[in-house]
């Protein structure tokens, strides 16, 4: 059964030995080369079966892997239930104007949480590669300290220690959230202090990094 | 009815547009081209416009049949592009509409592309490719203002493509562009280069140092012919371009295409965008050489659009600068 057709991959959701599972398959995508897209495709596979184990060892909840299958270009992974974009949540949240005040306050813990996990991430040298409101997974009430929160698509994700790639995670992850939703610039920030906290002594150069990804953006307007 | 004069010369075309309510009525360009092997420079590039400038203004007067005092609205690019043509063009742009008594509109680059784009192709809000020799982003509407959703770090695909057109010293003429183009319809066989997509951003300066540094040791080696690797690095780098464009759309939940900017009218690009399209049941908008080549007339129906909202600019904001973001303009003519 097709559940969602994304720009990358089609998502299926089927069964493994009994229990629901997903199936992943990254299609072919006939505007590019085909040598160019198995290659891709291959190393793509590989990333995300490679990133899903190293976070699970680092402690970050991510879908279970299943499976893979190359020649099919399939990954076989975990169903995960009652899920829900952060991105959904965040425009629920702040489409829903009659509590507007009330409906802020959750996402400011969520976020923080969120920033524990990506510094964790971060200091296992996992690299998400596409850190975008639309893949991290909610589960469970919102408000409540049980929310799972659960990152997907490691498609593009790498193992690397510089500070050059973390900077540019952060900052991916900045503009799907500043872009997206208009939400005050003020709550990425809640973010990167959890992110700081969690991952102490290599966080100052990736921030110092940050900033530099962050000012290349070409023609902004310089001051001074 | 609103008639507007646009002047553009940001980087090595210098254009002059008359617009009589969405319709083209003169759209004269002239480019200043380098030799093979080098690129435009921006003193000799102003120098070009102060010559051909005037011209160009008399011809679009003469091919439109309009004389100076039916124009409502003089507009001239106020950024992004280079200092010194930018501040020539907008020297002559004062110095008409005082003549002329007319008011004056600053535009920027960018929205002049994309609403030249969407008057020509009729679309109605998609997601836009922005590809040139100085800028490569994805933009999205919403809220007043053109998004950028994603774009290069580096260098523009424009760049990276006229870079390698010069390690070849293929020739400027009409553009190192289209010449790469041509020769990569020849090529055949791929070689891998770096693919760098990150999030919605895209690199090229990577792959262009990688090629640049390739390219002598396979051509002399006969490994690879310029024609290979013209191909190469075309699908490479478009394939990127469609890849980030595909993304923006699921994210934004779009179904038109826009492309505009130079590289735009490559019809590879185009081609290979179209397979995209058509595998999401979505549209592609695209136009050809005279509108997406920087032209007046698309300063000049950004400025109709301001103009018909409201907006002029005063005099003593008359000015240029080199850098002006898309997402900086306050979008007052869409809801």
């Amino acid at each position: 059964m097709l559940l969602k057709q994304g720009a990358e991959a089609k998502i299926y959701k089927s069964e493994y030995l009994g229990c629901p599972c997903i199936v992943k398959e990254r299609f072919v995508k006939k505007y590019r080369h085909p040598e160019l897209d198995s290659h891709l495709t291959k190393e793509r596979i590989k990333a995300e079966c490679r990133a899903i184990v190293r976070c699970k060892a680092a402690g970050i909840r991510t879908p279970t892997l299943y499976g893979v299958d190359l020649a099919k270009r399939c990954i076989y992974m975990e169903y995960i239930e009652n899920a829900k974009t952060l991105k959904e949540c965040i425009s629920n949240a702040v489409n829903n104007t009659e509590h507007a005040d009330g409906n802020k306050d959750f996402i400011g813990p969520i976020l923080e949480r969120i920033g524990v996990f990506i510094g964790r991430m971060h200091s296992s040298n996992i690299i998400h590669g596409d850190l975008t409101t639309s893949n991290i997974l909610l589960v469970g009430d919102l408000r409540s300290e049980d929310l799972q929160i659960i990152f997907i698509d490691f498609g593009l994700s790498s193992a690397d220690e510089s500070a050059e790639d973390k900077g540019v995670d952060l900052y991916v992850l900045e503009r799907a959230i500043i872009s997206a939703h208009t939400l005050k610039e003020n709550v990425f920030n809640v973010i990167l202090k959890a992110y700081a906290k969690e991952y102490k002594k290599g966080s100052s150069e990736v921030l110092r990094k940050l900033d530099e990804v962050r000012s290349r953006g070409r023609k902004r307007l310089m001051v001074g | 009815m609103v008639i507007a004069i646009g002047l553009e010369g940001s980087a090595n075309k210098v254009g002059v547009g008359i617009i009589r309510d969405g319709e083209v009525l003169a759209n004269c360009r002239q480019t200043y081209i380098s030799p093979p092997g080098e690129g435009f420079l921006p003193r000799e590039t102003a120098q070009h416009h102060r010559e051909k400038i005037i011209g160009l203004v008399r011809e679009a007067l003469t091919v439109s049949g309009i004389s100076p005092d039916k124009i409502d609205v003089v507009c001239y690019t106020k950024g992004p592009g280079m200092g010194a043509p930018l501040i020539m063009v907008a020297l002559v742009a004062r110095i008409i509409a005082q003549i002329w008594n007319k008011p004056i509109i600053g535009v920027n680059h960018c929205i002049g592309h994309i609403e030249m784009g969407r008057l020509i192709t009729k679309c109605n809000d998609p997601t836009v490719l922005y590809v040139s020799g100085g800028n490569t982003q994805i933009i999205a509407y919403s809220q007043n203002r053109y998004r950028i959703f994603g774009e290069t770090i580096d260098i523009a695909i424009g760049n990276c493509l006229d870079r390698f057109a010069r390690v070849l010293k293929l020739s400027n003429d009409p553009s190192p562009g289209y010449n790469i183009e041509k020769m990569a319809e020849k090529g055949k066989k791929f070689l891998h280069l770096p693919y760098t997509v990150k999030g919605m951003d895209v690199s090229f300066s990577g792959i262009l140092s990688n090629i640049e540094k390739q390219a002598p040791h396979l051509i002399s080696s006969k490994q690879y012919t310029p024609e290979d690797l013209c191909y190469s690095l075309q699908e490479t780098i478009f394939a990127m371009l469609v890849e980030i464009t595909e993304r923006a759309m699921s994210h934004c939940g779009s179904q038109e295409v826009l492309i505009v900017g130079g590289v735009g009218c490559n019809v590879r690009l185009q081609e290979m965008m179209n397979i995209m399209c058509e595998e999401r049941g979505a549209k592609l908008y695209a136009t050809d050489e005279r509108f997406c080549i920087d032209n007046g007339a698309m300063i000049a129906q950004a400025g109709i659009e301001m103009f018909q909202s409201g907006t002029t600019t005063p005099w003593d904001l008359v000015t240029c600068t080199q850098r002006y973001r898309t997402d900086e303009v306050e979008v007052t003519w869409r809801s």
